[in-house]
């Protein structure tokens, strides 16, 4: 069933329909509903969120017009994967293309955004309705909406790379919302750093895939730098270390991804990124922005299964494979120990990303992509559900002191229940069959089976916290102070529709309807339930659901029954406090990296000043020496000797004429004296000249 | 020694101390006396060339100096008219004090 | 030549001479008047009688007395307390010594090319009326105009000025 390493067929057509030529919309509603919020004051929060909401209906309206188009060409059995490409900088006889596509990949991730998208800016209006700021807000919002969307149809790395920037900065900005916060704005500041440092790799990678083969463009027509010609041309070049070209600008790639997508060494920013409003936590840092990384790495897949397979897998998978494996693993023993319920979550999503990569690295695009999918709905009901709760609680986000939620806020719990549940895996909600393809993937994986067990414990974890969390949150007594009270319609609506898909969703991508995979690579899906039925994925479905149980209970047995005191220390602290205190401390991973990188930035950021204001600054200050010098012998040069010279001249001048002016006495005689000699020299002269 | 070179032999040496006079004395009526010396001996020359003259009958020597005599003596007048007007200004006719023309 | 022409030369000369040397202004013209005859007998002995006659009429009996009216009228008869002579009279001397050179020198260089006439020539008074208004007409014209208005002008400039112009 699992091959891991599948192919696009290259059935193309290249002519845009009006699906495609439309599609351009898309991300460009949202952003210039952004640019004409961001004219508004303050007062017109309604107007900002009537705008952000509308084109978002808008951008969903045609994402789903170009959803039904793709679906359509699938039933007729023709891959659509439609692009529209225009030169944009030009230089010399080349020039830099842009474009956007239309493919099963790209329609399927337009509905997710633009859908969850939507949920959450009505979701929004009422969690923001008491903020100042709303305005900004939501004008951020929608810019960030945008860039996603924009991200989503490139076909252009260069495009691509620029809505990567302008959603790194836009999370920035609804990161660090509550300026005034310092610890938001250091928390906005490291989300901005940690990404760039990803970013660098990425630009990088993006740099050596134009110069080898001269385009930015994923598909056109053949030209594209991910199609055949181009990998070919890539494999054949050497990089460093052994690896070919493909592999290099592969791993360059994956690095721009570990750093948006939160993967571990550069996942230090998603939890401090909490910060921010929870909505911007469960469109950014939850379902989109997050994802995005995973939709890079499904997107440039061709370029990442080039190469010499080595165990039945490329190098460049190999790597991100073990990477999303590790990432999930070290995520979710840190989200057991943490207590607050937002940074829970937020570390799940960590985990969760790298259960994605893993999948993309074992599995192939659809099955990363569909975890993915499933991931983005369920996660943005937990935040969301976790937003709805902080607002019950009136802005108390520590779990031990809440409790006993479930009596006053019935729909936040039954909401946040399927989300929990989908999220944790337990059959049949969509968490389920999106892991347990992963887990198929990782059983089958020829290199190694250490990913396997790994994220099978991944799962175990997952189940733990979250029943923990649960428990904390919902059940036991109340542990505040004020009584807590559900959130308004227009929060529990998008809650409750969320919930719905995390529940049937999963049935879009079972092995018994493999409708995802077959959607994505272009193949028919028979509706086969006896598949469900063979020993090895009947084996496999039922231990991953034997690890949720135990997960499940376990978190029950310790937090559940006896609903621990707030002030008293967790159970599991009580038992094994080294261990908690590393996981709770996040295995003091933001204090080595403050030891080392950060240090050694500051101690160079010192050597840098010193060296500017010393010795650049000395050599400026001498040469300002030099021209003060140069400038005061000029001026005694000037003064004594071109003034002085000039000056006698002028006396000299005067004096002579002075004397010569003397000839001119006035006297009558003195001139005919004169007139008289000048007479005989003439005659004289005239005499002699005329001599033969 | 012909007659016509010790004529004008004589007109020049008269010429001369003419110029001389202008040159060297102070007062200015004794200038134009000097002036009227050069005349003459101008007038001199004429006549002695008249005479030793292919034709004399032409007369145009003689013209010459009659004319040039008539002219000296209207010259003669004014100058000393203009002699006596600076005198009656400056209350003397020495040259060395008129010398406004300076320069 | 003959002796009474080196006489009569020697006179003028020896007038002209006195005449700026003398310290006495009225004595300088009473010189200038002795000049003016050994002229006028120089012209008569060059055969130029109407030149003569007109010389002594003009030049002695006119412009003579006009000198001396004017150094009358500018009180020259007094003795001069300075010097009668000019700043570095020396330079005028050399100047008129330098004229007087060169002009010798061209005459007696050119001595063998001089013309020499034989006869005498007539010129009487008819003959010199007849060119006055013959060939002459015009000048005679112009001269008549310049001696009217040089009589007018010389008044003019020698007039007392009104009082308070």
């Amino acid at each position: 069933m699992t091959e891991a390493l599948a192919s696009y067929p290259e059935t193309m057509t290249c002519c845009a329909t009006l699906a495609t030529r439309l599609l351009w919309i898309v991300p460009v509603a949202p952003m210039v509903a952004a640019g004409i919020i961001a004219l508004l004051k303050q007062p017109y929060r309604k107007t900002a969120q009537i705008l952000a909401i509308g084109s978002m209906v808008l951008s969903l309206a045609i994402s789903l017009f170009a959803f039904s188009y793709t679906v359509g060409g699938w039933m007729q059995g023709i891959t659509i994967r439609e692009t529209v490409n225009f030169p944009w900088l030009h230089f010399g006889t080349t020039a830099v293309e842009l474009g956007w596509i239309l493919d099963p990949l790209a329609a399927v991730m337009l509905v997710m955004v633009s859908f969850v998208g939507l949920l959450i800016f009505i979701y929004s209006s009422g969690y923001m309705a008491h903020d100042e700021n709303a305005t900004r807000f939501f004008c951020f919002l929608a810019l960030f909406a945008g860039a996603m969307l924009g991200l989503v149809i490139s076909n252009s790395l260069l495009l691509l790379f620029m809505c990567w920037e302008l959603m790194g900065l836009t999370s920035y900005l609804l990161i660090g919302f509550w300026y005034f916060k310092p610890s938001a704005a250091a928390a906005a500041k490291k989300a901005f750093l940690t990404t760039r440092v990803g970013d660098i790799f990425f630009l990088l990678g993006i740099v050596w895939l134009f110069a080898q083969t001269g385009t930015l463009l994923f598909y056109n027509n053949g030209a594209g730098s991910i199609e055949h010609s181009a990998l070919a041309l890539l494999l054949t070049q050497p990089a460093a270390l052994g690896l070919s070209a493909a592999t290099a600008i592969g791993l360059l790639l994956f690095a721009g991804a570990v750093g948006k997508s939160g993967q571990l060494p550069l996942h230090v920013w998603l939890p401090d990124a909490m910060e921010g409003p929870t909505p911007v936590s469960a469109l950014i840092h939850a379902a989109t922005m997050v994802a995005a990384g995973v939709y890079l790495i499904a997107r440039v897949y061709p370029l990442m299964q080039a190469g010499a397979l080595t165990g039945g897998t490329t190098t460049a998978l190999t790597v991100v494979t073990w990477v999303g494996a590790s990432t999930a693993v070290f995520a979710a023993l840190i989200a057991v120990a943490q207590n607050d319920i937002k940074r829970i979550l937020a570390y799940s999503t960590v985990s969760q990303l790298g259960y994605m990569m893993a999948g993309l690295g074992m599995g192939g695009v659809a099955i990363g992509m569909f975890h993915l999918i499933t991931h983005a709905f369920f996660k943005a009901l937990l935040f969301m559900g976790a937003g709805s709760v902080i607002h019950g609680c009136h802005e108390e986000q520590d779990i031990r002191k809440m409790g006993g939620l479930k009596a006053d806020m019935p729909i936040t719990f039954i909401t946040y229940a399927a989300g929990m549940l989908a999220l944790a895996g337990v059959i049949p909600f969509a968490g389920f069959w999106s892991k347990d393809g992963i887990l198929e993937a990782a059983f089958t994986w020829k290199l190694s089976n250490v990913p396997f067990f790994m994220l099978v414990f991944g799962a175990l974890l997952t189940a733990f916290y979250m029943t923990r969390q649960v428990s904390y949150v919902f059940f036991g007594y109340w542990r505040g102070h004020k009584t807590a009270h559900e959130s308004p319609a227009v929060m529990t609506m998008p809650l409750v529709i969320l919930a719905l898909f995390a529940g049937i969703l999963g049935f879009f991508g079972t092995p018994a309807w493999p409708w995802f995979r077959a959607f994505l690579e272009g193949h028919a899906a028979p509706f086969e339930l006896s598949v469900l039925f063979e020993p090895e994925l009947a084996i496999l479905m039922g231990v991953s659901t034997l690890v949720v149980m135990v997960g499940i209970v376990a978190g029950w047995r310790i937090y559940g029954e006896k609903s621990p005191a707030a002030s008293e220390p967790d159970a599991l602290e009580k038992a094994m406090p080294g261990v908690w205190k590393f996981l709770s401390n996040r295995m003091y991973v933001d204090e080595l990296y403050e030891v080392t990188f950060i240090r050694f930035y500051s101690w160079w950021g010192k050597v840098a000043d010193v060296l500017d204001r010393r010795v650049w600054g000395g050599a400026v200050a001498a040469v300002m020496a030099l021209t003060a010098l140069l400038a005061r012998i000029n001026r005694f040069f000037d003064t004594t000797f071109v003034n002085g010279g000039f000056d006698k001249t002028c006396e000299e001048l005067a004096t002579s004429g002075g004397l010569l002016a003397r000839v001119q006495s006035g006297r009558v005689q003195s001139y005919l004296r004169i007139l008289a000699a000048a007479v005989v020299a003439l005659a004289v002269i005239l005499v002699w000249s005329s001599r033969p | 020694m012909t007659p016509l070179t010790a004529h004008l032999l004589v007109a020049a040496l008269l010429f001369a101390i003419g110029l001389a006079g202008a040159l060297t004395r102070r007062n200015a009526i004794l200038v134009l006396i000097g002036i009227e010396l050069m005349l003459n001996a101008a007038n001199l020359n004429f006549i002695a060339f008249w005479r030793y003259s292919p034709h004399p009958e032409a007369l145009t020597g003689m013209m010459f100096a009659i004319f040039s005599i008539a002219v000296a003596a209207a010259e003669a007048a004014v100058g000393l008219g203009l002699v006596i007007a600076i005198h009656r200004h400056l209350h003397s006719t020495d040259l060395d004090q008129m010398n406004r023309m300076k320069g | 030549m003959s002796v009474i022409f080196w006489l009569i030369s020697a006179i003028t000369i020896a007038g002209a001479l006195f005449a700026v040397i003398l310290k006495n202004t009225v004595h300088c013209a009473l010189a200038l008047t002795v000049a003016f005859a050994g002229l006028a007998l120089l012209f008569l002995g060059l055969d130029a009688q109407f030149a003569g006659f007109t010389e002594i009429m003009v030049y002695i009996g006119a412009v003579a007395i006009l000198v001396v009216f004017a150094i009358l009228l500018t009180r020259g008869s007094e003795t001069p307390k300075d010097s009668v002579y000019s700043r570095f009279p020396v330079a005028g001397l050399v100047a008129a010594a330098g004229v007087f050179a060169v002009l010798g020198w061209a005459v007696l260089q050119s001595a063998s090319t001089l013309p020499h006439a034989m006869q005498t020539p007539s010129a009487t008074a008819k003959e010199i009326g007849y060119a006055l208004v013959g060939r002459y007409v015009l000048p005679l014209e112009i001269l008549a105009l310049l001696l009217t208005v040089a009589t007018i002008g010389a008044v003019i400039v020698a007039l007392h000025e009104k009082e308070g112009k």
